[in-house]
Parts: C-alpha cells; sequence; structure tokens
C-alpha cells in the first residue's frame, strides 16, 4: 500500500484516500506549437524502473493536487511536495540522491 | 414553502454504539484566504469561532467551524440562521476574493455515540482514529467505505460524521452494519 504525506492537509493519505494524476512536470505545447513537441506533450510519458515524480490529487481528503518523488521498483517515496512548482525542490533530490547515487530523470539530476 | 427534512430524516439505530442522523441541520463552505484578518474577524464575528488551525474544528455553542482544506472551511450552525449567517459572511467579506454559500441541504450529518464508536469508524476508514491520534478538536476528510466523508469528535464518545446527500443512506447502512451488536473487533481497547 503506497502512503503519500499530503503537504497541503499534512495527513499521512493511504493509496485509497488519493487519485492517481500520472506523470508530474510535463510541460504544456498547445495552439501553435510544433507537431512533435504537441505530439510529445500528450501521448510521450516516461517508464522508469526507479525513481518516478507524479502528480497525486488528495480526492477522499482536502482534495489538493500535490507531486510525489518515488521508486517505482521498490514502491520507496522520497518525499512529496507542493504543486505550486515546475520541478522538485533540492530537499527533494537530495533525499533521491541519498538513496539513488547519479539518479536522472528527464531534465533533472 | 415546503418542509425542509434532511436525506434520514432523523433515523436512529442501537447497535454496540448508537447511529443517527442529526436531521436538518446549517452549514456555509467558505473559502478564501484562511490567513487574511479580514477573513478571521468575519468568521469570528458571525460564528463566535476563530478559525481553526490545520485538520482542527473550534465550536462555541451552536456553531462550529472546520478546516477542510488550506482555503476552506466549513461552518456548522443551526438551520435556520445560516441564511442570515451566510449573508452576514457576504457582506463582511464584500471586496475581497471569496465564496460564502448556504450548503445546509447539500450534505447529512450523522452522530455515532457510544463507548465503542472508534471501533465503528476503524471498520470503515483508513485514517487512524485511534485514541492517540483523533480526539476531540481534531477534524478529519477521509472515505467511509467507498464514499468520502468527514468526521470529528464532539466528546471523548461522541463522533460526528457529514457526507453528501446523495450517499447519506448509504453512509447510514454502513455505519449501522459496523455497530450492530456482537460485531466489536475489541481493536481500538475501549
Amino acid at each position: 500500500m503506497l502512503i503519500l504525506h499530503c503537504p497541503y492537509c499534512g495527513t499521512d493519505a493511504d493509496e485509497t484516500e488519493l487519485a492517481p494524476g500520472g506523470e508530474a512536470h510535463l510541460k504544456r505545447f498547445g495552439p501553435g506549437s510544433q507537431d512533435a513537441d504537441f505530439e510529445a506533450y500528450l501521448f510521450a510519458r516516461e517508464n522508469p524502473m526507479g525513481v518516478h515524480f507524479e502528480r497525486w490529487r488528495h480526492a477522499n481528503g482536502c482534495g489538493k493536487w500535490f507531486h510525489a518523488a518515488r521508486c517505482t521498483t521498490t514502491l520507496e517515496v522520497f518525499g512529496t511536495y507542493s504543486a505550486q512548482t515546475l520541478d522538485p525542490p533540492q530537499e527533494i533530490r537530495d533525499a533521491i540522491t541519498a538513496k539513488r547515487p547519479g539518479w536522472r530523470w528527464r531534465d533533472f539530476a | 414553502m415546503s418542509n425542509a427534512v434532511s436525506a434520514l430524516q432523523g433515523e436512529v439505530y442501537k447497535g454496540f454504539a448508537t447511529v443517527a442522523d442529526v436531521g436538518p441541520s446549517g452549514m456555509i463552505a467558505l473559502r478564501g484566504d484562511l490567513g487574511a484578518a479580514k477573513l478571521k474577524g468575519a468568521v469570528k464575528k458571525a460564528t463566535g469561532v476563530a478559525v481553526p488551525g490545520m485538520r482542527k474544528a473550534g465550536f462555541a455553542g451552536d456553531n462550529g467551524v472546520c478546516w477542510m482544506s488550506p482555503d476552506e472551511l466549513l461552518i456548522l450552525c443551526p438551520y435556520e440562521s445560516a441564511g442570515d449567517m451566510t449573508t452576514a459572511l457576504q457582506e463582511a467579506l464584500a471586496g475581497t476574493h471569496h465564496l460564502a454559500a448556504n450548503v445546509s441541504d447539500a450534505r447529512a450529518r450523522i452522530v455515532v455515540s457510544g463507548g465503542d464508536m472508534r471501533e465503528v469508524l476503524a471498520k470503515l476508514t483508513p485514517a487512524d482514529v485511534s485514541a492517540a491520534a483523533f480526539v476531540p478538536g481534531d477534524f478529519r476528510r477521509s472515505r467511509l467505505a467507498q464514499v468520502p466523508a468527514a468526521f470529528w469528535m464532539a466528546d471523548d464518545e461522541t463522533v460526528e460524521v457529514v457526507c453528501f446527500r446523495s450517499v447519506a443512506r448509504y453512509v447510514f447502512d454502513i455505519l449501522k452494519n459496523a455497530a450492530i451488536p456482537g460485531s466489536e473487533a475489541g481493536f481500538m481497547g475501549t
């Protein structure tokens, strides 16, 4: 069972209280963008074995969206953080580096 | 004018804990910047209760203020006074970005009482409702079986539950089922 700490209401919410929101930190390419960029925005997703960044919503709770960094193989959670950011905060990156030295995910490392 | 009735019309079930519909109950959804002095003042003036901290609920007389999320409060009051209180909040907060809506008929309010009421809740929710983690003054939004619900303790032996009106029958029935005499799990040590 995945248990994520909701950064907005401070509860340790279990998976059944949450709704998954897919991959985090997508950059939107809308009208006027290149077809290749738009296609990648719509369809190209990471499918890593290891460090992954996701969006989750505390659906049966405070209702807020937040980000989570976790490992897809061990289900280890490195941390959760606010949705109001474009990239993972330094303490989350440090927590991942401590457990998975040399990790890389899209442009983050 | 038609008479306002609650979804469960005052139904009561007595098992090892008592599950009872509270009846029509005033509720106001208030959204806005909970840290703003203007909002804090307006809530205090309208309800007599200070804006509670994260996952807390405060009560004074018939009124209560519950922390729903970082930008939302649920105000509890007598059914008859919800309209006036909503107007008072709207007037006090005029000019600031906010929403105050009378949602009295949107939800059902159910009270579970008895020494073993934690057992009833623990069967239905993933939230920690042990005496160590959940005490009077705490407010928790979670789920009961398959639907969202929020609950808080009025005192050591009473917990109040709010859920959407459309699932009031479902929530009452699962609470009732969890309170059937002889089905005590004995896990909460009460």
